[in-house]
C-alpha cells in the first residue's frame, strides 16, 4: 500500500478549508497558490512512482479490494492528475489578477480547490460508486464557480448547466445501480472480471449505453452537448479556462476508463455508436464555432469539436487510436486553457470578447498575438506543435482501419478550425480597434501583467516542448494505451492477486 | 415484491419525465427530485429484496449467521440521498435567484447568455 495516491486528494481539500478561513485577507489567495504548488509536487511524485513501479494502489483503512475504497493510479490516471495540477496552478496564478476581491470574499479559491479535489479524485478512484461521488464533488463546486457573482448571464447559463448535468448524473447513478444488480460488485478491477461471467450480454450492452449517455453529457458529445456553449462563456475567464481545460476531459477520461476496463464485451456495437457520435461531434462543434462571433463562444464550440477527436481515438479501439486519445487529452487541456487565458487578456486590454467590438491587438500587443498563435495553431494541428502529433496519430489510426470517410472528415474539421481561428485573428488582432483604443499590455499594472502572462507563457512553452520533442510523450501515450487495452497489471495490483 | 417495486420506479420515472419536459424550470427541478428518488429505489432493488434479518454481527463473531439483508445498497442509497439533497437544495436556490434576477422561470425566455439576435444572424 502506498500513500502517494492519497496526497493529491488531501492537499486540495486542506487548501480549500484554509483558503476559505482566510478568504477575507490576501493570505487566502496565497494559501491557494502554495497549495496548488504542493499539489503539483505530490502529483509529480505519484507520476514518477507510476512510471517506475507500474500501477500504484492505495486501499483505504486496509480494507482489501473489492470490499474497501480503492485509489489506483495507472499511467493515464497519473498523467491526468499531473495535468490537473498544472492547469490548476495556471488558473490560480491567473486569477490573482482576474478575480476581484469581492469574489474572493465569497470563497472563490475554496471552490476552485474543491474542484481540483473532485477532479483528482475522479482520476484516481478505482471504484465506480466513488467515481459518482467524485463527479458530484466536482459538479457542486463547478456550479458554485459558474454562478459566483450572480450576473444575469451567469444565472442564465448556470440554469442550463446545472439542470442538464444533474440529469446526466442521475443517469450515471442508475447505470451503476443496474451494473451492481447484474454483477454484484462496483470495484472497477473486480468488474473487469465480473462482466465476463455475465450470461445476459444484451443487458450489459444496455447498461453500457446508459454510461455512454451519462458520460457523453459530461464530455459534451453530440447530441448531448447543448449545455456547454450555453454556459462556458459566462463566468470569469479564469473559471472558463479551467472548465474548458478540465471538466469535459473528466467525462472523456471516464469514457476511456469504463469502455476499456468494463464494457469491452460488445465492442462492435458500443464503439460503433461512439464512433459516429464522435464524428458528428467534431463536425457540429466546428460548424458552431464558425457561426459564432464572440472570442470565448468560438472557443467553447471548439472544445466540443476537439472532444470528438479524443472519443474517436477511443472508438477506433486500436492501440494507435487509444494512444491518440491519450495524447490528445493531455495536449488539449493545455492548449484550450491557454486560449481562454489569451481571450481573457484580450478582454482586459481591449474591453470585450465580442469580436466586432475589439481590434488592434496585433499592432499594440504583439507579444499577446504571438502567444495566441501558438495554441491556436496547435489546436488546428499545425506542425511542429503538439496538436499536429495528436491529430496525426488519430487520423493514422483511422486510416489503418481503412475508414476513409472518418479520416477525411477529421482533416476537414482541422481546416474549419483554422477558418474560425482566422476569424478571431481577422477581427481581434489584425484591424484597428473600432473605438480607436490602443490595447497595450503596458496599460496593465506590472503585478497584473505578470499574473496574467505567466500562465500563458508557461502553457505555450509546454505546447512547444511537446511539439518539438514529441518522442517521450508519444512513447508514454503508447505505454498508457497498452495498459488500457490489457489491464491485467491494473486488475492484479488492485485485487492483490499476483499470477 | 420486485414487481411492485419495478412498477413504482416506472411510474416515478414517467411522472418525472413528464415534469422535466415542461418549460417551467421549477417543474423541471421537481421532476429531478422524483427521478433521483426513483433511482434510489432502483439501487435498493438491484441489491435484491430478501426477507432476511438485519445485517448485524453477534458479539465475538466475525460474520453474521443465517440469512441477512444486503447492507451495501442501503449504504449506497444513503450516500445518494445525501448528495441528491445537497444538489437539489442548490438547484432550488439557483432557480429562486434566477427568478429574482431574470424575472422568469420559462426556459424559452432565458436567452441572456445566448441572445436570440445571434441565432437569427447565424441562421441567415
Amino acid at each position: 500500500m502506498s500513500w502517494l495516491p492519497v496526497y493529491p486528494l488531501i492537499i486540495p481539500v486542506m487548501t480549500a478549508v484554509l483558503s476559505y478561513l482566510f478568504r477575507n485577507s490576501p493570505a487566502g489567495r496565497w494559501i491557494s497558490v502554495v497549495g496548488t504548488v504542493a499539489l503539483l509536487l505530490a502529483s509529480s511524485m505519484l507520476m514518477s512512482e507510476v512510471l517506475e513501479e507500474g500501477v500504484v494502489v492505495a486501499q483505504m483503512s486496509n480494507w482489501a479490494a473489492p470490499f474497501g475504497i480503492t485509489l489506483a493510479a495507472d499511467l493515464l490516471g497519473g498523467v491526468m492528475v499531473v495535468i490537473t495540477a498544472i492547469t490548476g496552478l495556471a488558473t490560480v496564478i491567473y486569477s490573482l489578477s482576474e478575480i476581484p476581491a469581492r469574489l474572493e470574499r465569497l470563497g472563490f479559491h475554496a471552490l476552485l480547490q474543491t474542484l481540483l479535489f473532485g477532479v483528482c479524485g475522479a482520476f484516481l478512484t478505482g471504484d465506480l460508486f466513488n467515481l459518482y461521488v467524485w463527479f458530484e464533488v466536482m459538479l457542486i463546486s463547478s456550479f458554485g464557480l459558474l454562478v459566483l457573482g450572480g450576473s444575469r448571464e451567469q444565472l442564465d447559463g448556470g440554469i442550463k448547466y446545472v439542470t442538464l448535468n444533474l440529469v446526466s448524473t442521475i443517469m450515471f447513478l442508475s447505470g451503476i445501480a443496474l451494473l451492481y444488480g447484474v454483477t454484484g460488485t462496483l470495484n472497477m478491477a473486480d468488474l473487469h472480471l465480473a462482466v465476463r461471467e455475465v450470461e445476459d450480454t444484451g443487458l450489459l450492452t444496455t447498461i453500457a449505453i446508459m454510461f455512454l449517455v451519462a458520460f457523453g453529457v459530461k464530455a459534451a458529445l453530440f447530441p448531448l452537448f447543448f449545455w456547454l456553449p450555453a454556459s462556458y462563456h459566462t463566468p470569469p475567464v479564469a473559471v472558463s479556462a479551467i472548465f474548458a481545460g478540465l471538466l469535459t476531459k473528466v467525462g472523456v477520461y471516464a469514457l476511456i476508463r469504463t469502455f476499456t476496463l468494463i464494457f469491452d464485451q460488445d465492442v462492435g456495437y458500443t464503439h460503433t455508436i461512439m464512433l459516429w457520435m464522435a464524428v458528428i461531434t467534431m463536425v457540429t462543434g466546428v460548424l458552431g464555432a464558425a457561426a459564432m462571433n464572440d472570442f470565448r463562444r468560438i472557443l467553447s464550440f471548439h472544445i466540443i469539436s476537439q472532444i470528438g477527436y479524443m472519443v474517436l481515438g477511443l472508438a477506433l479501439y486500436t492501440p494507435l487510436g487509444l494512444m491518440g486519445a491519450v495524447f490528445y487529452l493531455v495536449h488539449h487541456i493545455i492548449v484550450k486553457a491557454n486560449l481562454f487565458f489569451v481571450a481573457g487578456v484580450a478582454k482586459r486590454i481591449a474591453g470585450s470578447t465580442d469580436l466586432s467590438r475589439i481590434g488592434g491587438l496585433y499592432a499594440h500587443a504583439p507579444l499577446l498575438a504571438f502567444l495566441f498563435l501558438i495554441p491556436a495553431f496547435s489546436l488546428a494541428g499545425f506542425p511542429p506543435l503538439s496538436g499536429f502529433w495528436a491529430k496525426y496519430v488519430v487520423v493514422k489510426a483511422a486510416l489503418d482501419l481503412e475508414m476513409w470517410v472518418v479520416a477525411a472528415l477529421s482533416l476537414a474539421v482541422g481546416l474549419l478550425t483554422i477558418f474560425s481561428m482566422t476569424k478571431i485573428w481577422g477581427a481581434a488582432f489584425w484591424p484597428d480597434h473600432p473605438d480607436g483604443i490602443k490595447p497595450r499590455l503596458s496599460s496593465l499594472p506590472i503585478g497584473d501583467r505578470v499574473a496574467l502572462m505567466l500562465p500563458i507563457v508557461a502553457l505555450a512553452a509546454l505546447t512547444c516542448i511537446i511539439g518539438l520533442f514529441p518522442e517521450p510523450f508519444v512513447q508514454f501515450a503508447e505505454r498508457a494505451a497498452q495498459q488500457l487495452l490489457d489491464p491485467t497489471d491494473y486488475v492484479t495490483t488492485v485485487l492483490g492477486v499476483r499470477p | 415484491m420486485e414487481l411492485l417495486l419495478a412498477i413504482t420506479i416506472g411510474v416515478l420515472v414517467a411522472a418525472s419525465v413528464y415534469l422535466m419536459l415542461d418549460r417551467n424550470v421549477l417543474r423541471f427541478v421537481f421532476g429531478l427530485v422524483l427521478l433521483s428518488n426513483a433511482v434510489n429505489l432502483l439501487i435498493f432493488g438491484s441489491g435484491r429484496l430478501t426477507a432476511g434479518a438485519p445485517p448485524l454481527i453477534d458479539e465475538g463473531a466475525y460474520a453474521p449467521t443465517g440469512l441477512v439483508a444486503n447492507a451495501l445498497p442501503q449504504a449506497l442509497v444513503l450516500t445518494a440521498i445525501v448528495i441528491g439533497f445537497g444538489l437539489l437544495a442548490f438547484a432550488l436556490a439557483l432557480v429562486y435567484r434566477t427568478y429574482m434576477t431574470l424575472g422568469t422561470v420559462n426556459t424559452d425566455e432565458m436567452r441572456v447568455a445566448e441572445p436570440v439576435a445571434d441565432a437569427k444572424e447565424a441562421g441567415q
